[in-house]
């Protein structure tokens, strides 16, 4: 059973989302996006949707920052003074995003015209996020210890997960919540290739160099007027 | 000198009726879809009035296009990056208007009672019954003035008894305002794109969408300061004008204009020198206008016909800018101007100012109507100058009587040509006082009211035939240039 949860849903869940990002956006790439309805409700999108968004990204960053410098983490956590930094922001963090997510939720349930726009796998994306939070807050706020661990013990078995030699002893061994923590987070790695999560991927970050005006040409007349040089085979950036 | 061709357009407002005919040729053809029921590519808004979406013209509200910071310029809000998550300044449904149909089964099916069945408004959005609140001309014809025209965002540069002034009955003025995309030289909407999804299509200057490369980011709509862009709420993605770019290419005016019935509209090609844009964009505000006319070169310079062959300008793309009527009203006549020149994003879209009615003499208590001359001065418009002014040249009222005096001095040199019941003299005044010739004032006459639509719409080939690529594949062509879609825009499994 252990080896279905900590081995087989994280391989699936990297397999599926490897192959299933790569195919939706080589064959579906109209899809790839999030489904804004802030032009049908901008009011309390504005209140949940900016502390949901900043919240989530704190996280990623500090599971990420974990994951790459494991030993770090422990060192930072030596001092009490510091692991108690370390657990407060994370936590605030969390709460950040709950009450963000909590607004998105009733937001997307009652208002009307937002429901029209709510597909079957929004209401999933609720589910997987919601049992997220709740069960990375209880680790936060039930183990003080829980950056520690998820250094010594976590970051190992991923490391091994990774490395293809799954190692799951240290983690079989971890609370009920952790456990249920760490396999909601394969399920939603799975689940990014058939949902709006697919929106991070397209991180529009190349805005910050590109020229500001854009001008397409379909054909370039200059190759055409001169005939020495034939027409170009190469198709336009539009196409 | 790096010349490109740009299509252009001028609409003269002295001849539009505020028949929306152009509104529902664009409706039918381009935006009759789900998603898409609350767009009106091409709308007409009465002025005074707030306008589609409401108050648009307003950038403290909506935050769009262009602003001076510093030596340079940028874009006021939406840029890029910021307010991914959530645009503050972007309008929503209720800025625009609810669409709506009508429950038509229910007159046939309704069971027998004592009342009439009624048709009832349903959503188009929620398919919920509904109450109309507004629509996208709701100010039509100055309907509901205390809401709407008293709170153009125009008004705020006349003092309160000039805005007074323009709401007495026997004062009372209008004209008519169509409006589509403006195909900008420095469009806020491209610059603004997070995914680089728009572009200005070199060839012939027309904006377009990449529906593929949209990731409903949405920040074009809050760029645009004419709020020519919007989002589709259904698909996702956001559309604009195309200018019937289809048409265009093969030779067809833009449906809006095809359909004029006031023919107002005059479609042609400008050539223009691209190395100045930015110039343009960043010059003081008083010599907006001014600098914009001066991007656009003279078709006929041998040296500007040169250098737009070596950019490799086709032949009869040099020959349309020649026979441009957009060409005789913007750079000939200067009588044409830009909407809103101060958002900077020097719109290719000129409007000829409407010589409204001249105000009758108002002495003390008597409305007098008889005025000595026939028409009185251009000056005294029953629309304030200012106001024409805050709408076409950035505050110059200078500008704006300019015009004002031709427009009347062509309509005393006609007069004087057909009837001849104005004293000479005073036409000779009128005409050199606006330094028009007779040649001149004809020419003008001519193109304004006897124009055919050859003359009105010169529209140069598109030369498809020498570029395969745009119908290898009709359908992929079609996604990626800025309407329908050929998936299901329906996200998740």
């Amino acid at each position: 059973m252990n080896n279905f949860f900590f081995i087989g849903i994280p391989y699936a869940a990297f397999i599926i989302m490897l192959v299933g990002t790569i195919f939706r956006y080589t064959n579906y790439s109209f899809k790839y996006s999030s489904l804004s309805s802030q032009f049908l409700e901008g009011r309390v999108l504005h209140r949940g949707s900016r502390p949901f968004h900043w919240g989530v990204i704190a996280l990623f960053f500090g599971h990420l920052i974990g994951f790459l410098f494991p030993s770090a983490v422990i060192a930072w956590n030596g001092e009490p003074v510091r692991l108690l930094i370390i657990e407060v922001s994370a936590l605030a963090f969390a709460l950040a995003f709950l009450y963000g997510l909590v607004i998105l939720i009733i937001r997307r349930i009652t208002n009307e015209r937002v429901q029209v726009v709510t597909s079957k796998m929004d209401i999933y994306v609720y589910v997987v996020l919601v049992a997220q939070v709740i069960t990375g807050i209880w680790i936060a706020y039930s183990y003080r210890w829980g950056s520690t661990w998820y250094a010594s013990s976590m970051v190992p078995y991923l490391r091994s997960i990774f490395l293809l030699s799954p190692e799951i002893g240290a983690v079989v061994v971890l609370p009920l919540m952790v456990k249920i923590h760490i396999v909601t987070a394969f399920v939603f790695i799975g689940m990014i290739p058939f949902t709006r999560y697919v929106h991070f991927l397209v991180y529009p970050i190349r805005f910050a160099w590109r020229p500001m005006q854009v001008v397409i040409w379909n054909w370039d007349r200059k190759i055409i007027r001169n005939s020495a040089k034939g027409t170009k085979t190469v198709k336009s950036r539009n196409n | 000198m790096d010349v490109r061709s740009q299509i252009s357009m001028v609409f003269h407002l002295d001849k539009c009726i505020g028949c929306h005919t152009c509104s529902i040729a664009c409706k039918n053809i381009w935006t009759d879809r789900k998603g898409a029921e609350y767009m009106w590519w091409n709308n007409v808004e009465t002025k005074p009035g707030t306008g589609y979406p409401t108050k648009w013209e307003s950038q403290k509200i909506y935050k769009g296009g262009w602003e001076k910071k510093g030596m340079t310029i940028d874009l006021k809000a939406a840029g890029g990056l910021k307010n991914l998550f959530h645009n503050p300044n972007m309008p929503v449904l209720d800025d625009y208007y609810e669409p709506w149909t009508y429950k038509y089964d229910n007159l046939f099916n309704a069971p027998e009672g004592d009342d009439q069945p009624i048709a009832r408004t349903v959503s188009l959005i929620t398919g919920k019954d509904m109450d109309v609140k507004a629509g996208p001309n709701w100010d039509d014809d100055l309907g509901g003035s205390p809401e709407y025209a008293r709170k153009d965002v125009n008004m705020d540069v006349l003092t309160p008894a000039e805005q007074q002034a323009m709401f007495q009955l026997e004062r009372m003025v209008m004209f008519y305002l169509p409006r589509i995309c403006n195909h900008c030289l420095n469009p806020a909407c491209v610059a603004a794109c997070p995914s680089g999804a728009i572009y200005k299509r070199g060839e012939d200057g027309v904006v377009l969408l990449n529906q593929k490369k949209c990731r409903a980011w949405r920040m074009c709509v809050t760029a645009c300061p004419y709020k020519k862009t919007y989002y589709n709420w259904s698909t996702g993605k956001s559309e604009k004008c195309i200018l019937c770019y289809p048409r265009l290419e093969t030779g067809q005016a833009p449906a809006c204009m095809h359909t004029c019935v006031g023919r107002i509209r005059y479609l042609g090609v400008m050539l223009y020198d691209a190395d100045k844009i930015y110039e343009v964009a960043n010059c003081d505000e008083k010599d907006l206008v001014k600098t914009q006319l001066g991007i656009y070169l003279d078709p006929h310079d041998p040296d500007v016909i040169k250098a737009a062959k070596e950019n490799g300008i086709a032949d009869s793309t040099i020959q349309a800018a020649q026979d441009s009527p957009v060409y005789k009203f913007v750079k000939e006549w200067e009588i044409a101007l830009p909407l809103h020149p101060e958002y900077r994003t020097i719109p290719n879209l000129f409007y000829v100012p409407p010589l409204l009615p001249t105000m009758a003499d108002t002495s003390g208590d008597v409305y007098e109507t008889n005025t000595d001359s026939l028409w009185g001065k251009a000056e005294d418009t029953r629309i304030p100058i200012k106001y024409l002014a805050s709408l076409f040249t950035a505050g110059d009222t200078e500008k704006i009587k300019v015009v004002l005096r031709k427009l009347m001095a062509v309509r005393h040199h006609r007069r004087d040509v057909t009837v001849g019941d104005i004293a000479k003299a005073e036409v000779k005044n009128i005409m050199d006082a606006s330094e028009l010739n007779a040649e001149t004032a004809d020419a003008i006459f001519r193109l304004t009211s006897l124009a055919s639509f050859k003359q009105r719409f010169v529209i140069p080939e598109a030369h498809r035939e020498e570029a395969m690529e745009m119908y290898e594949d009709t359908g992929d062509v079609k996604g990626n240039q800025g309407f329908g879609f050929i998936e299901k825009p329906e996200r998740g499994l």
